[in-house]
């Protein structure tokens, strides 16, 4: 058979429009003149109204003293420190209340999921309607109802709701005992990270043996002993190197303890309600994209129901489960920000908040305030890559 | 085998012929004893769990029910109808208050002798989604266009009271002049390229042109309405402007996102990735923190956009970056095949998308779009941050109302909000489900 190169290629006979690679090139570079133009107005139209207005820029004013109070702050502040020291704080509180929202919405969040799946009606069905109602409220008006209707309506410090004398709740806040550490505690501290490493080695050993013989230690067990027993030990061998500091009602409040104040209580519950109600429904659903097969296959095998749960449908769940849940995660993160609405100093409400009104530097502040919130989640979202990478199916 | 029978018959034993009647299933295995056996008392460790169960429902609704009925007061003129001590029983929801407010939290402060205008909107809104949402009424194409071209129009013109601007003649000339000049223009192009027929492109520019032409004298025809400011908008209806138009707009941006982030072009591509992702990696909040503080910054000296139109913007834009997210799934799901026939039948890029990927990539997302269009819903009452009276604004703002300061108040009125939020919210979600099992028939 004879080949012909018989005709040119028809591309190039034609005008260049007909060409794709032409066309494409001719569509890409009048995005790029419209995207340029547009970033061109907006920066010129910037500068010449921030000249105008008489607006300072730079980041000149994270030096500059702050002069306004912050009710919660987890380092050192006050009123003569910078706004640098403010964002500090900002920052601070709102990764406080987002890992406690995180951890309390995943606890909360797979109880209700599990609960969901129950073979019992009426607990599947609590958990079903409770998933339906809070996820179906906006989640800052869920916040403003636990702050201005619950919260801010207790009674008074005198009156206050307790718990074993321990926990008071009022309209103050939430008082609990504060541990005080004396001289001597650190040997406390040295023997828990022992009992970790100890504990860690242990794991290593077991795991061999468990492939080398086939025969397991009770090594949930054996861990826990360590892990609480030994500080628990030594502890009371040190002669109990600290004491528990109870809040108490003096005059009009409480004193002693730790004080969390309303706002912040209204936010981790707001938080972790609403969240929780999400995580639920990616729990169910991870858990019933497991088939059937796997856990007739295991059962059929002989395997305890507990344990079929924990090798066989928990570890396929998980690979189902992650990706969802970081992305609610990251929700529950922006989410915080509407802590702003009820004066929860965190980020949003200090910094894009106070410091952008009595600064006025509303580019440098809230491109800052986004640079965190961003910044946070490509970190969020790496770590769950690197997780769910180590967790992805291996096909041999 | 029957001599045997005839046999053992002549004998005189009993053989029998016929089946017995079926006994009844023990008592406790069928009906509701039976249904609750098996569902709430399978095991020891289930009747405890259905016992506490009982007990927290209970509590729960024991409470609910005597904050919300047994303990309101259901009429008052003000205050002291809704206090303890004039009520002489301890008082719960004060629904008295949502009575006198209904009005605001519905309009906002919007004028009371122009209030038939939102009220018309209503009617002809809702007649419009019921026309479209119920499947077995006719005429979805003619709706859909009225919904989404002039439906819009009507809205922006009752609310606000129309004419925005006024033309004079000579305006209108170099309106003329320049629809012609355009056309000319695109007319050699088509002529030299060839790629467009110039008959089609007439007929297509003549459209075009008539729509900007009524669209342009409807803006700025006096139609004697009283103007009515933006933040005179309040309430509920704020809440579906809101709604509505980010919806409407975020769909089709998120879209173009999605191919745009499918595309093959590295600029198209990393534009769109660029945008979704810092979309979607900051909160709602800072956007419309952008929206208030920093857009008019952008804009040239002496251009005002209106505060809401500014947040309407750019919560489309903000939803749009989710949208794509959503609809990128969908077009992934799609298999290759999908793709390369429709190469193969000589399809153009645009009639590839239109006719055979999206349908497909669309009908399979439509959990995704709704669960992006309820949380959109939800997030409308951010924009209460940002001082806009939206349902949940106005409602916080009526606290303050003197007349009405009591301790039932506060839970009274955003018990309101949550309700009217959840009705909206869980109605939408069981819409689409209804949807999804309608337009997933052809796989059954």
């Amino acid at each position: 058979m004879r080949v012909v190169g018989h005709e040119q290629e028809p591309s190039q006979s034609k005008a260049i429009w007909y060409n794709p690679r032409w066309r494409a090139l001719l569509s890409q570079a009048i995005l790029v003149i419209i995207v340029v133009w547009f970033g061109y107005e907006i920066i010129s139209n910037t500068i010449h109204n921030i000249h105008r207005q008489n607006i300072a820029s730079g980041f000149g004013f994270l030096h500059r003293t702050a002069s306004f109070g912050v009710s919660q702050s987890l380092i050192p502040y006050s009123e003569d420190q910078s706004y640098g020291r403010v964002f500090v704080v900002g920052l601070l509180n709102t990764v406080l209340v987002s890992v406690i929202g995180i951890v309390l919405a995943t606890l909360l969040g797979f109880v209700l999921g599990i609960m969901r799946l129950s073979k019992n009606w009426l607990i599947s069905k609590i958990s079903d309607i409770y998933v339906e109602i809070l996820r179906n409220i906006p989640p800052l008006l869920q916040l403003v109802f636990w702050y201005f209707a619950v919260l801010r309506a207790l009674p008074s410090p005198r009156k206050s709701l307790s718990v074993l004398d321990w926990f008071f709740l009022n309209n103050r806040g939430l008082f609990t005992p504060r541990i005080l550490f004396k001289p001597g505690f650190e040997w406390v501290t040295v023997l828990l990270i022992l009992a970790i490493v100890a504990t860690f080695f242990l794991m290593l050993w077991a795991k061999r043996r468990h492939v080398r013989t086939g025969r397991r230690i009770p090594l949930w067990w054996l861990g826990l002993v360590l892990i609480v027993g030994m500080p628990l030990l030594g502890f009371f061998a040190l002669g109990a190197p600290a004491n528990l500091d109870f809040p108490h009602l003096k005059g009009f409040t409480f004193i002693g303890g730790v004080k969390i104040i309303p706002e912040c209580v209204a936010v981790i519950l707001a938080l972790t309600l609403f969240t929780a109600a999400f995580i639920a429904e990616i729990v169910r659903l991870g858990i019933m994209a497991v088939s059937q097969g796997q856990k007739e296959a295991a059962a059929s095998l002989g395997l305890y129901p507990r344990i079929i749960l924990r090798l066989v449908v928990m570890p396929q769940a998980i690979r189902v489960i992650i990706p969802p849940l970081t992305s609610e995660y990251l929700n529950l993160i922006k989410n915080s920000s509407l802590a702003v609405a009820i004066g929860f100093p965190e980020l949003v409400s200090v910094f894009a908040g106070t410091t952008l009104n009595q600064v006025g530097q509303a580019v440098e502040i809230i491109l800052m305030t986004m640079a965190v919130y961003l910044s946070l989640s490509i970190l969020s979202a790496v770590l769950m890559n690197w997780y769910n990478a180590k967790m992805a199916l291996v096909e041999r | 085998m029957t001599d045997i029978s005839s046999r053992v018959a002549k004998q005189g034993a009993f053989v029998r012929s016929e089946l017995l009647p079926m006994a009844p299933p023990p008592r406790f295995s069928v009906g509701t004893f039976g249904w609750m056996r098996r569902h709430l008392l399978s095991s020891p460790l289930n009747a405890i769990l259905t016992l506490l169960g009982a007990y927290a429902i209970w509590i729960v609704a024991k409470g609910l029910i005597e904050w919300a009925f047994v303990d309101a007061v259901w009429r008052g003129a003000d205050r002291n109808a809704c206090l303890a001590s004039v009520a002489s029983h301890p008082v719960g929801a004060c629904w008295a208050f949502v009575h006198a407010k209904l009005g605001q939290f519905i309009y906002g402060l919007y004028p009371a002798s122009e209030i038939w205008r939102v009220n018309l909107c209503y009617v002809i809104g809702s007649v419009g989604l019921v026309g479209l949402m119920v499947p077995s009424i006719p005429f979805k194409a003619a709706n859909l266009v009225f919904m989404l071209c002039l439906y819009p129009l009507l809205v922006l013109i009752l609310l606000s009271g129309g004419h925005f601007f006024a033309m004079s003649p000579g305006a209108w000339a170099k309106f003329g002049l320049s629809l012609v000049l355009i056309l000319a223009v695109l007319g050699f192009l088509a002529w030299w390229t060839k790629l467009f027929d110039p008959g089609r492109l007439f007929k297509l520019w003549a459209c075009v042109a008539a729509g900007l032409a009524i669209l342009l004298s409807l803006l700025q025809t006096d139609w004697g309405l009283m103007p009515v400011r933006t933040d005179l908008w309040g309430g509920l209806t704020v809440t579906l402007v809101i709604a509505a138009t980010a919806i409407v707009l975020s769909l089709p941006i998120g879209i173009l996102l999605a191919l745009g982030r499918r595309s093959r072009m590295p600029i198209v591509r990393t534009l769109s990735v660029l945008f979704i992702e810092f979309k979607r990696g900051v909160p709602l909040i800072t956007i419309l923190f952008m929206a208030s503080v920093m857009l008019p910054l952008f804009l040239p000296e002496g251009v005002n956009l209106d505060k809401l139109l500014r947040c309407l913007i750019f919560i489309a834009f903000f939803w749009a970056a989710y949208m794509a997210e959503v609809v990128r799934g969908g077009l992934q799901a799609l298999n290759r095949g999908q793709y390369e026939g429709g190469h193969a039948l000589g399809f153009g890029y645009w009639q590839l998308m239109r006719l055979i990927i999206l349908p497909q990539a669309l009908r399979i997302v439509i959990p995704g779009i709704t669960n992006t269009i309820v949380a959109l819903f939800k997030d409308t009452s951010l924009v209460t941050i940002v001082g806009l009276f939206d349902l949940l604004g106005i409602v916080q703002a009526s606290f303050a109302d003197p007349n009405w300061i009591t301790p039932a108040t506060w839970a009274t009125g955003y018990a309101f909000a949550a309700m009217v939020f959840w009705v909206f919210c869980f109605a939408m979600s069981r819409y689409s489900v209804f949807m999804e099992r309608r337009l997933n028939m052809h796989n059954k």
